[in-house]
């Protein structure tokens, strides 16, 4: 806006400002009709709604559903549409970053003096976009849910190792199917896919040694579950012997 | 005594009180209650001046147009009022270390009286307050609001986003179970990412490399005391920012170059 546009959009402003109504009693009174009715939606949810408390938080245990609340969803979702690990940090921090310094400029990048949406296209349409995203990739995340069940059957070449390494087989599968580990991985039809890779074939990527070190030290944002292999060795060694049997089948 | 002219509110003439006759005048108790009210504001006004502030902030004019829209903004201010009242009572119960956190929580939702009513309200106030923050800057933005002069009250609204996005996030903890935490620690894992500052930043929050009891005391701290100051003042320089340049007129009205033109209408 260059000098008499802001000389004349102040005047028009002082002219419509003057044909409107007193803040008192007008504006206050909508005001307090919509401030009855927010905190009327909030006791009617509380009521309904009620607040739940879940088990005691442990770092030991891995029963847990790593969800956070509804209107993060979107972020968390943004990790699973970029997946390469190089791009990670720039879908963790990079793109909400970039967002938040966009939106705190806008100001000063769109300074044209128009304002009617209608005849503002790109920033209507930016809009429109971000909210249609945004909207989106909620719906994603409150889709994906986290499965905490494992269908699969005990694969031949452990069989073939006896009864005993069936059984270790069936028990890590319990250890993953519980923690947790598919609201992010995917292993042959179970899971959500992404943000960390599919597990269907880590046997054949990583030795049992280097699959037990991820767990413990893992790169973010994946959690550490070195918690798990001090309090329960016998659960963690299920777990990476299952992980290690996860391999390509013939 | 120097008397304090209040100016009279602007009600439709239907409401309007008519003046009394001076032959029925007669001092009721009632009139003495209202001089001594009078009397007793005139005196605090003497000395504080707030007179002034007060007639700037309610017999100011908002423009022809303001519609359901504009109460977007104040709607967020009373579901963050909501949060802080709430908050309080929760604070009264809440024991922010990790052995007992989880337990004063327990015992706020089944056994403090209305425990589990003012939590719920806390727990679903937030998510209203973020829902009415987000429609209420898609209003500002739609409208082209953020534009000159209101160019620094965009800036302070976006600070207030973000700073609402971390009240959620620091308080998502606080009841120390299961999903909570599990969240919590994804989450400080993801900020851990960033470049060059992310580390120092998911330092910070666990209070050390490892995410231990330490770190619920910093969530609560930052939660309760340092965000909510910082999102006060901020709410208090934004609506300073609103009554001196008055809100917007919707961006479809025009001013009339001859106001005398439409005095008929209306
Ligand atoms: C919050 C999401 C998340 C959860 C929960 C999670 N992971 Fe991961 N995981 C990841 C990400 C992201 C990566 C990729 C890290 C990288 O690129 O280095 C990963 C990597 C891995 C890898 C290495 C894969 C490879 O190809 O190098 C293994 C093995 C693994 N996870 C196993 C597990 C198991 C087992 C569990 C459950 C006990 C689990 N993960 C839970 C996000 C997660
Ligand atoms: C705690 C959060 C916030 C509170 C309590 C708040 C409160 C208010 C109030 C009461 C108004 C008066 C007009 C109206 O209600 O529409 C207003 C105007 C405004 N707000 Fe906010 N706001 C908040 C957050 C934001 C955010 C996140 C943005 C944008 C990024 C923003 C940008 C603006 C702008 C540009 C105006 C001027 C609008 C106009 O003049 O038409 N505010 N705010």
């Amino acid at each position: 806006m260059n000098h008499r546009q802001k000389e004349q959009y102040l005047r028009d402003y002082s002219v419509l400002k003057n044909q409107g109504k007193p803040f008192w009693p007008y504006a206050v009174a909508k005001d307090g009709a919509m401030a009855i009715v927010v905190v009327a939606a909030i006791m009617l949810m509380s009521l309904i709604l009620g607040a739940e408390l879940g088990p005691k938080a442990d770092g030991t245990t891995t029963t847990y559903v790593p969800r956070p609340e509804w209107y993060f969803f979107f972020l968390f979702e943004l990790l699973r549409v970029i997946k390469p690990p190089y791009l990670v940090p720039l879908a963790t921090i990079g793109i909400p970053t970039i967002c938040m310094i966009l939106l705190f400029l806008l100001p000063f990048y769109d300074r044209g003096p128009e304002r009617r949406p209608e005849r503002r296209p790109i920033a209507t349409t930016a809009g429109v976009f971000t909210i249609v995203a945004m909207g989106y990739l909620t719906y994603l995340g409150a889709a994906a849910g986290s499965p905490n069940e494992i269908d699969m059957n005990v694969p031949a070449s452990v069989k073939a190792q006896g009864v005993q390494a069936a059984r270790q087989f069936e028990a890590g599968k319990q250890v993953v199917a519980q923690s947790g580990c598919l609201a992010c991985h995917k292993i042959g039809e179970n899971g959500n896919d992404g943000p960390g890779p599919h597990l269907t074939e880590i046997g054949d990527r990583l030795p049992r040694d280097a699959i037990a070190q991820t767990l413990v030290n893992p790169t973010a944002p994946m959690p550490s579950y070195a918690g798990l292999k001090e309090s329960d060795p016998q659960r963690f060694e299920n777990l990476t012997a299952f992980l290690s049997e996860l391999k390509t089948q013939d | 005594m120097p008397k304090l002219k209040l100016p009279a509110p602007p009600i439709p003439p239907a409401l309007k009180p008519t003046p009394r006759r001076p032959h029925e005048h007669q001092h009721t108790a009632a009139d003495h209650a209202k001089e001594a009210g009078i009397g007793a504001i005139g005196w605090v006004d003497e000395r504080l001046g707030a007179s002034g502030f007060g007639r700037w902030l309610l017999f100011r004019k908002v423009p022809k147009g303001t519609n359901w829209f504009y109460t977007l903004g104040s709607a967020t201010m009373f579901a963050f009022l909501n949060q802080a009242i709430t908050g309080v009572f929760l604070a009264m119960y809440y024991d922010p270390n990790a052995i007992n956190a989880y337990e004063s929580v327990r015992y706020i939702s089944n056994e403090a009286f209305l425990g589990e009513f003012v939590r719920g309200m806390h727990k679903w106030g937030s998510s209203v307050m973020v829902i009415l923050i987000f429609l209420h800057m898609a209003r500002t933005f739609f409208f082209g609001a953020y534009k000159y002069p209101r160019e620094l009250n965009w800036v302070i609204g976006v600070a207030l986003l973000i700073l609402t996005m971390a009240m959620s996030f620091t308080g998502y903890l606080l009841p120390f179970d299961q999903r909570s935490y599990w969240a919590t620690v994804v989450g400080v894992n993801i900020n851990g990412t960033g470049p060059l500052v992310g580390p120092y930043l998911s330092d910070f929050l666990r209070g050390g490399p490892d995410f231990e009891a330490i770190t619920l005391s910093r969530f609560y701290a930052i939660h309760m005391m340092m965000i909510p100051g910082a999102i006060a003042a901020l709410i208090g320089a934004h609506l300073y920012l609103v009554t001196k340049h008055g809100t917007t007129a919707p961006p479809w009205y025009k001013a009339e170059t001859d106001p005398e033109l439409r005095t008929e209408k209306e």
